[in-house]
């Protein structure tokens, strides 16, 4: 589904993504880890051409895209994003967030919109907000109505860029359990975030990062309770 | 009891003698908003382009005119072409009104389109929309919000502007009051006419660009 290959990147003279290899396969759900900086959050967004590349492919089922293709903007639409910070909409309602793509840019019709963003709102937990404005919501009902949002494009795989990060901690489950039901569901998923609990529960491979590297991959319950790496057993330590 | 040089009863007895030149003055300042307006959106979207045959241009004309003088600018427009092109006196005023507004407008959406949150602009991207989709569903409609206010302040800055086009002969509310004062031998009064003329346009400006930001507040309680 996704194949990365060499992935290089530099902020200036900070080399943040070095020589990234990466496979994500149909229906897999692969959990992201590392500390602020390690480069996992920018390699999310270069894999939905938010930031891109120095150098190294990206294959998105197959077909490959870099800074230079005319049809990113399609690429982008297949590829599901949600933001540590939401990134709702604030001039529209909630299901005008929903329904923003589908009429846009899937042209969908407003009524078969309408219908779609229900079923999708219903299915976040949120069908009583759909007039609301996104300042009216909870944290953790913004992300939901974010996943929802992305969601509606129907897209092959989801991203998520530490999705729980700026909420409450009493507002952290709802959301994770709008991704494990989604990854039940056999969402393929990409998820940069340090929730243990999701990792082990619905995670099928956890990647820990350092400083640009991949240093360590395996199952859950490997990484967690039996790193190899020196480093992945000092980050664990510091965050369990 | 002192024996004041002036006779303030003048004042409400010629009040409506400047109905007219009111509305000079009005036509003037809504026509030049408009140009001001267009132009300022068209240089704002050319300034933020990345492109530098786009953007140096808009650079370019938004560092002469807010260089320069409305004055200067209205001189040059109706007496300094005039071996170019002859513009009548209230097409050069607004024309001139308008372009000069225009530049600070420019900047007024330049800083409104730069203060929506970059997330924004990543999240329409993230749906697949274009970056002309984006600036125009998301971006945009964020932005003239944020740009009411400031630009509330240019339209009443641009009313009291327009008093310079008294100095190419359009008779407005200034060149009016300077007109009657000489035939009168009342300047004072007439002045103080004009005066209370342009504290109420300015005023009722005022109470309307804060009814439409009331409006806009709806959805406004960002997090």
């Amino acid at each position: 589904m996704i194949k990365i290959r060499g992935l290089n990147k530099w902020f200036g003279k900070l080399h943040v993504l070095k020589d990234i290899d990466m496979d994500v396969v149909q229906k897999e759900v692969v959990v992201v880890i590392g500390a602020s900086g390690s480069g996992k959050s920018t390699l999310l967004r270069c894999v939905n051409f938010l930031e891109f590349a120095h150098s190294g492919n990206i294959y998105i089922d197959g077909v490959e895209a870099n800074a230079k293709s005319k049809n990113l903007h399609q690429v982008r639409a297949d590829v599901g994003m949600v933001f540590q910070h939401f990134n709702l909409f604030p001039h529209r309602t909630v299901m005008g967030n929903v329904t923003e793509g589908l009429t846009q840019v899937k042209q969908v019709s407003q009524k078969e919109a309408l219908e779609q963003g229900e079923d999708l709102l219903e299915k976040v937990g949120l069908s009583d907000k759909s007039d609301v404005y996104p300042a009216m919501l909870s944290g953790g009902q913004k992300q939901r109505v974010a996943i929802a949002r992305a969601l509606a494009m129907n897209p092959k795989i989801m991203l998520f860029d530490e999705p729980t990060s700026a909420l409450d901690p009493e507002l952290v489950g709802e959301v994770l359990q709008v991704m494990k039901n989604l990854a039940n569901e056999g969402m393929t998923m990409i998820v940069v975030s340090h929730e243990m609990g999701f990792a082990r529960e619905v995670g099928d491979r956890v990647v820990y990062m350092d400083e640009g590297r991949i240093v360590e991959e395996g199952h859950p319950d490997q990484i967690y309770s039996n790193p190899q790496n020196e480093r992945t057993k000092a980050f664990l330590g510091q965050i369990l | 009891m002192i024996d004041l040089p002036w006779d303030f009863t003048a004042i409400p007895r010629f009040f409506p003698g400047f109905y007219a030149a009111a509305l000079l003055t009005l036509q003037i300042t809504f026509f030049g908003i408009i140009v001001g307006v267009v132009l300022g959106l068209v240089t704002g979207l050319m300034r933020l382009s990345k492109n530098p045959l786009i953007n140096t241009p808009a650079r370019a004309y938004i560092w002469i005119i807010r260089g320069t003088p409305l004055l200067l600018q209205l001189m040059i427009i109706y007496y300094g072409l005039i071996d170019l092109v002859s513009i009548e006196r209230m097409p050069a005023a607004i024309i001139g009104l308008g372009v000069h507004n225009g530049a600070y407008i420019a900047e007024i959406f330049r800083g409104a389109i730069q203060s929506v949150d970059r997330g924004q602009r990543e999240a329409a991207l993230s749906l697949g929309m274009t970056h002309t989709q984006a600036m125009r569903r998301i971006i945009l409609p964020q932005a003239f919000k944020r740009s009411v206010p400031p630009l509330g302040n240019q339209f009443i800055i641009a009313l009291k502007d327009s008093s310079l086009a008294s100095a190419i002969a359009v008779r407005e509310l200034l060149l009016r009051a300077r007109q009657m004062g000489s035939s009168t031998l009342m300047m004072l009064e007439m002045l103080m006419i004009v005066g209370v003329y342009y504290l109420m346009m300015t005023s009722i400006l005022n109470l309307l660009m804060g009814r439409i930001e009331k409006r806009l507040e709806v959805s406004d309680y960002q997090d």
